[in-house]
């Protein structure tokens, strides 16, 4: 007992453990994905693949369930880092699964959010993927700080909330029969402030969207909402010309940027590190219906 | 970068488990934790203000932060561990909230499988309960070095030095019997905050830290940097395919350092085959590291061309681990389905699967009393001695010097669940 572990930083402690489950995913699971959507958390986990598997090629291909709604900035960003870095890109998306029918939208106007889980839960069976990794944290929604790491997932890609696998130590138990499915976490243990300290650290690019940039938007029930083709203003609204950025990209329907004068990762550590509202607050406009919605959408597949 | 990394750099970042049940007040701690250290945002309060109001209710509820699932809303009782995270200028916190009814050990547990300090919350009212003393004996059991009693709800006690020092010498009467390292004692109200980041008005006799400087001052003590070096091989990569050349030979024994350090040049042996070689480099990403210690995810290449895979372990030569195909073991039985000792299972021990058999249930232990019984099967939150028969090898040390390569899961593979935890004797 002469030694500490504080030659680790808390980054370094963070980094170490997501390298840790990217290799028992590899080491456990035949057939995985990683999920890339170009969002900052995804940025990241690209990251921390380089570190687990270079000089090697990733043993998985990345996997974009795309809304047909998404930002330009971020879906180009998306295909150059994955074109930079060498690895193979799915792209499935969610207009294809409308025109099979197996989306049907209430009205045209519904965001198409939820509706990822349909297109997920097809490309999974397409390709026959036994394991999803995905950038989602703990720290972002009350339903994730209860889910496991290695989140189980039935036939139906069910969450089931009451009956998880205990995780003990750093033990992965990636074991699963066919059809079965497990959705992998490795960066839970982040906050929204250790991804942006991991960018700056790291100097990882990211999509321009996330640094203050002039938009056009209408204030909406606390919310700015960017005016776009897709989201035009609402009759009785004003277009305002603001200078914001994205905490969080995502469904253009269903994301909405913040007022922000941070046009450097330094300068968004510093916001981060004083901001009063989270992540998925400020910025989703789904997460508000109701206190259980991450909820109810996992436990019908979602990631 | 900013001054709030650097900080944090220094102090890295502390685990640490939260044992009591809801009528202890635990919630309501956690969440004056994060709301004394800003981590709870203004939207969150906002929707827990809501909540509060529509129960009925004249204060805040700061337990709502923590009852995630629909299920514990509706019934009022945290069913899960729940992860929470916090960071002040100094450190970045982890706090692991688990359940204090009995019947939910199997969770206290899994939150105790990674922490590095526990409190244990008594409500001043009621002094030492059995529960407690499971607390404090799985708190034990599971290795965690720093055992912090807080003494909650000591506004309703007339914030008694009295009173606190009673329940501190019933504490001290058992906690005896299970050598606890360093143990502690606080005086708390969580609904008023006193003594969690500021001290209040109510208790000048209380010369000691307050909750927060505990923790931001508790040592992450590592005996795994200390200990022998282990490298339970995760991942091998070789990378064939490459266009490059120089990667044509290239085999890299991803992994990461369970406990010790390595350098380049180390002589070391790879299990099970017992072949010796040298480290040639470490790496990152490719790149060299002089240096490697416990906790850090890296890539090593060796002197020789050795046919190593998943699940070998490569460790200092002259420092072996046990070799073991029979192991004595603490086990927590987490399934509803009872241990049938007639029955197969997997065991799952750092990067190694085996068969095994129970060859012997030498005792079970009541948490409470902490007497042995004797069993011929476990059921769930039970924890007895069992024996197994391995299979194959597995490359052991005890769970008491080491939380990593002393620790296994047990799998049930007709469901594929984890069915049980062991601790290696």
């Amino acid at each position: 007992m002469t030694h500490t572990l504080s030659y680790l930083s808390h980054l370094d402690w963070l980094e170490s453990e997501a390298i840790h489950i990217l290799r028992e995913v590899a080491g456990q699971c035949a057939n995985p994905t990683l999920l890339f959507s170009g969002g900052k958390d995804s940025i990241c986990m690209l990251r921390i693949a380089e570190k687990a598997f270079r000089p090697g090629h990733f043993p998985f291909p990345l996997m974009h369930i795309d809304t047909g709604h998404n930002y330009r900035e971020v879906t180009d960003f998306r295909d150059r880092r994955a074109a930079e870095l060498g690895e193979r890109l799915i792209v499935r998306s969610v207009e294809d699964s409308m025109r099979r029918g197996t989306v049907v939208l209430k009205s045209p106007s519904e965001s198409r959010n939820k509706h990822q889980s349909v297109t997920l839960l097809e490309a999974i069976d397409e390709f026959g993927f036994d394991a999803c990794i995905g950038g989602a944290r703990r720290d972002e929604e009350k339903a994730r700080a209860k889910e496991r790491i290695f989140s189980f997932r039935d036939e139906f890609g069910q969450w089931d909330p009451k009956n998880q696998r205990p995780e003990l130590w750093d033990i992965y138990n990636a074991r699963r029969f066919n059809g079965e499915n497990m959705r992998v976490f490795p960066i839970s243990n982040w906050t929204e402030l250790d991804v942006w300290q991991y960018i700056a650290r790291e100097r990882l690019e990211l999509p321009s969207i996330y640094y203050a940039h002039l938009r056009p938007v209408a204030r909406r029930d606390n919310a700015l909402c960017p005016v776009t083709d897709i989201t035009p203003a609402l009759p009785d609204e004003k277009i305002e010309i603001l200078r914001v950025r994205f905490r969080t990209v995502g469904d253009i329907t269903c994301t909405a940027p913040v007022e922000s004068e941070a046009d450097t990762v330094e300068k968004v550590i510093a916001e981060t590190a004083v901001t009063t509202i989270t992540e998925r607050g400020a910025t989703r406009l789904d997460d508000q219906t109701s206190e259980a919605s991450m909820e109810q959408r996992k436990k019908e597949g979602y990631f | 970068m900013s001054v709030n990394e650097n900080a944090q750099s220094a102090a890295g970042l502390l685990r640490f488990l939260t044992c009591g049940s809801v009528d202890d007040g635990k919630s309501t701690l956690i969440g004056r934790l994060l709301y004394d250290t800003k981590a709870i945002l203004a939207d969150t309060l906002n929707a827990i203000e809501r909540t509060s109001k529509r129960r009925g209710l004249t204060a805040i509820d700061l337990s709502l932060l923590t009852d995630g699932l629909q299920a514990e809303r509706e019934q009022g009782i945290t069913i899960d561990v729940a992860y929470r995270y916090f960071a002040t200028g100094t450190r970045k916190y982890i706090i692991a909230d688990a359940p204090g009814h009995e019947q939910y050990t199997r969770n206290m547990i899994t939150a105790a499988s990674t922490a590095d300090l526990a409190l244990i919350l008594i409500d001043a009212r009621k002094g030492v309960l059995p529960q407690t003393r499971r607390h404090a004996y799985l708190s034990r059991l599971m290795n965690i070095p720093h055992l912090v009693v807080v003494i909650n709800k000591m506004d309703l006690a007339g914030y008694s030095m009295e009173t606190f020092n009673a329940i501190m010498t019933d504490v001290l009467e058992f906690a005896a019997r299970i050598d606890i390292e360093d143990l502690r004692f606080i005086p708390i109200s969580a609904l008023n905050g006193d003594m969690i980041v500021d001290r209040g008005e109510h208790m000048a006799w209380y010369k000691g830290q307050t909750l927060l400087e505990i923790l931001e001052s508790a040592t992450v003590f590592s005996t795994a940097h200390a200990g022998p070096f282990r490298f339970p091989v995760q991942y091998v990569c070789r990378p064939r395919d490459s266009a490059n050349p120089a990667l044509h030979d290239y085999r890299g024994f991803m992994g990461r350092v369970e406990s010790g350090s390595i350098s380049a040049g180390d002589a070391v042996t790879i299990l099970p085959g017992g072949k010796e070689t040298c480290i040639r480099e470490i790496q990152i990403m490719g790149n060299p590291l002089p240096f490697a210690a416990a906790g850090q995810s890296i890539a090593l290449l060796l002197e020789d061309e050795i046919d190593i895979s998943r699940g070998d372990m490569i460790v200092k030569t002259g420092k072996l681990p046990r070799i073991a195909r029979q192991i004595d073991a603490m086990l927590c039985w987490l399934s509803e389905t009872p241990l049938d000792p007639r029955r197969k299972y997997l065991i799952h021990h750092t990067t190694r699967d085996t068969k095994a058999i129970i060859s012997g249930i030498g005792y079970r232990i009541d948490i409470t009393t902490m007497e042995r019984k004797n069993a011929d099967k476990l059921d769930m939150n039970d924890i007895a001695k069992v024996s197994f028969k391995l299979a194959q090898p597995i490359f052991a040390d005890t769970y008491a010097d080491n939380r990593d390569t002393g620790a296994f899961i047990v799998i049930d593979e007709s469901t594929n669940n984890t069915v049980g935890a062991g601790m290696i004797l």
